[in-house]
């Protein structure tokens, strides 16, 4: 009797939870894809169909080519560089140093402010201003005599939205660091022990039997770090604004939507950035619960 | 051998130091120009420390700031207590009361965690609006409804740890479903609690995306308010400088104190946990 009872609580207690995510995930998904197949343009909803227009037609808009480089420039600068710092400072305090706990909690602070704080102090940092103006990390540069660093940061042409990326680095690599250190620490020091016996140098050991022991933590960091990239905006809303330079699907959605109130498009440009989220993060979740089953 | 590996240790100071520096640099120039007088201010000397200590932008900058960081307390407490409450409640029934379906109903749970909002934005909104849930009300909504994958994942990872047998035992004195949560695992929750509740308090308090679409002028966050204030052409950079330590402030004190627990929110964000 009393398990009958409590058969149906449980699916009481989780239902409320349950319905939310349903409806503010799934639905919204669902409604989102709707609006991105109507003509939807204004303050008032429209929902005429126009079939797959809206993505035909950003698929065509140079605007969304310069995205589509933006993120991929983002992404590449903004992963490699975070997985390489995360990893070499990972190595360095994996080494029984004094201070370990000191540095750790130093490279990790970052991860604790927002990216809105992030962006307001390295807009600063990163004024491009030259001659008299001259500031931040240029003026520094240039005090240290080392003006071959000086340079024009997020203005540069093509190439500016590394400069956040830089930002975004800084923030983030504090994380991989912690990933990296906790796979590291999980590695039993008898297989470290065994090849230094076998006569491995500290570079062999690392290279051939920590690291590939490590690639589920670079799967991870690859995943967590790649999906976060798609969704950048803002970061580069606090270091720069709008611009179209260091345009980005996330920021072209928001002035889409918001100031331009092309709806239709707008949500198009959502599900395109979910879609290539999913692609990255239902493989890793299918991958994380099955290991989970496994052990 | 011995001594050559030690010497290569401490050479490993080196770019630890310089790494260092990389990362305070930005403090660096928050902190020494927030203390710097209106008279000190100038880009050319922003390396420089402060003559003395002033607090002419932090005043400036709290003047500024001062109701949003109201609004942002206002939204994020709510926001926390009960997303938290609820991942507890559905982290125990996923890992130890399960009804039929609940290991399928888990990963669609997670996915929600990992979404680009963009993708849901436009629905939001409009469901925001029909419902009468504008402003922060409609913010801390927001932060539960979109908090409940992670601290459900934390709170499951957890209750899924602890022995069967715990449970059984108290079965068989007669407990229901109920009791077992309430006496048995509730009371040693709290590390996870202390996770979940950090995760949640920094995320929401860091939001910018939602705060930005569900909020006007006068319910603001903090991160609104920082956005708007540095993008103004009149506020000064020193004051804005002052204003990131007030809006980073919160959060990096939760982070000092209780890092180990932050970590292990971060870790769990990543299903690592």
């Amino acid at each position: 009797m009393r398990r009958d009872k409590d058969r149906f609580l449980n699916i009481l207690l989780v239902s409320p939870s349950i319905l939310a995510v349903f409806i503010f995930v799934y639905v919204f998904i669902g409604w989102s894809v709707r609006v991105s197949l109507s003509k939807w343009k204004g303050l008032t909803a429209d929902y005429t169909w126009n079939s797959i227009n809206n993505y035909l037609e950003l698929f065509k808009d140079p605007r969304f080519h310069v995205d589509i480089r933006n993120t991929l420039i983002f992404t590449g600068v903004f992963v490699i560089g975070s997985i390489l710092l995360g990893f070499l400072m990972a190595v360095m305090l994996d080494q029984g140093l004094k201070g370990e706990g000191f540095f750790r909690s130093l490279f990790l602070f970052p991860m604790a402010i927002s990216y809105i704080v992030t962006g307001v102090v390295w807009r600063w940092l990163m004024n491009p201003a030259t001659g008299s103006r001259t500031s931040g990390l240029n003026l520094l540069f240039t005090n240290l005599g080392l003006e071959s660093f000086v340079n024009s940061w997020h203005t540069t042409p093509t190439w500016g939205i590394a400069a956040i990326a830089l930002a975004a680095i800084w923030q983030m690599s504090g994380y991989t660091m912690a990933l990296y250190l906790a796979g590291l620490r999980s590695i039993p020091a008898e297989l470290k022990e065994a090849a230094q016996i076998d006569g491995a140098n500290e570079w062999e050991v690392y290279r051939y039997i920590m690291l590939p022991l490590l690639s589920p933590v670079t799967l991870s960091a690859l995943i967590i770090l790649g999906h976060m990239s798609l969704k950048v905006f803002d970061l580069i809303i606090a270091i720069a604004g709008k611009q179209l330079p260091l345009d980005v699907p996330a920021i072209y959605m928001w002035q889409i939507t918001f100031d331009g109130l092309f709806y239709g498009k707008g949500a198009a440009i959502g599900i395109i950035l979910l879609v290539s989220v999913a692609f990255l993060i239902i493989p890793y979740i299918r991958y994380t619960l099955r290991t989970e089953a496994q052990q | 051998m011995i001594s050559k590996l030690r010497i290569g240790k401490y050479w490993l100071y080196i770019p630890l130091v310089f790494m260092a520096i990389f990362y305070l640099l930005p403090m660096y120039v928050i902190l020494v120009t927030g203390f710097k007088g209106f008279d000190e201010i100038d880009l050319k000397t922003m390396w420089d420390l402060p003559r003395g200590i002033a607090f002419d932008n932090y005043i400036e900058a709290w003047k500024n700031l001062a109701p949003s960081l109201k609004n942002s307390f206002l939204m994020v407490i709510p926001a926390t207590l009960i997303s938290s409450a609820l991942g507890s409640l559905n982290g125990f029934v996923l890992a130890k009361w399960k009804f039929r379906g609940a290991d399928v109903i888990f990963p669609f749970i997670l996915f929600g965690m990992f979404i680009p909002y963009q993708s849901i934005m436009i629905p939001l909104v409009q469901f925001m609006n029909k419902i009468g849930m504008t402003g922060l009300p409609g913010l801390a909504l927001a932060h539960i409804i979109y908090g409940i994958p992670i601290t459900t994942l934390t709170f499951r990872n957890y209750y899924a740890s602890l022995p069967q047998e715990l449970l059984e035992a108290a079965k068989i004195d007669g407990a229901d479903m109920l009791g077992i949560y309430r006496y048995i695992l509730l009371p040693i929750s709290m590390p996870s609690f202390v996770v979940v509740l950090i995760w949640q308090f920094t995320s929401a308090w860091n939001d910018f995306l939602f705060a930005v679409i569900l909020t006007g002028n006068e319910q603001w966050p903090i991160t609104v308010a920082l956005n708007n204030m540095a993008g103004s052409q009149i506020i000064a950079w020193n004051v804005q400088m002052a204003g990131s330590l007030l809006a980073a402030l919160p959060t990096l004190l939760v982070y000092i104190f209780l890092g180990r627990y932050f970590l292990r929110g971060l870790l769990a964000g990543s299903l690592k946990g």
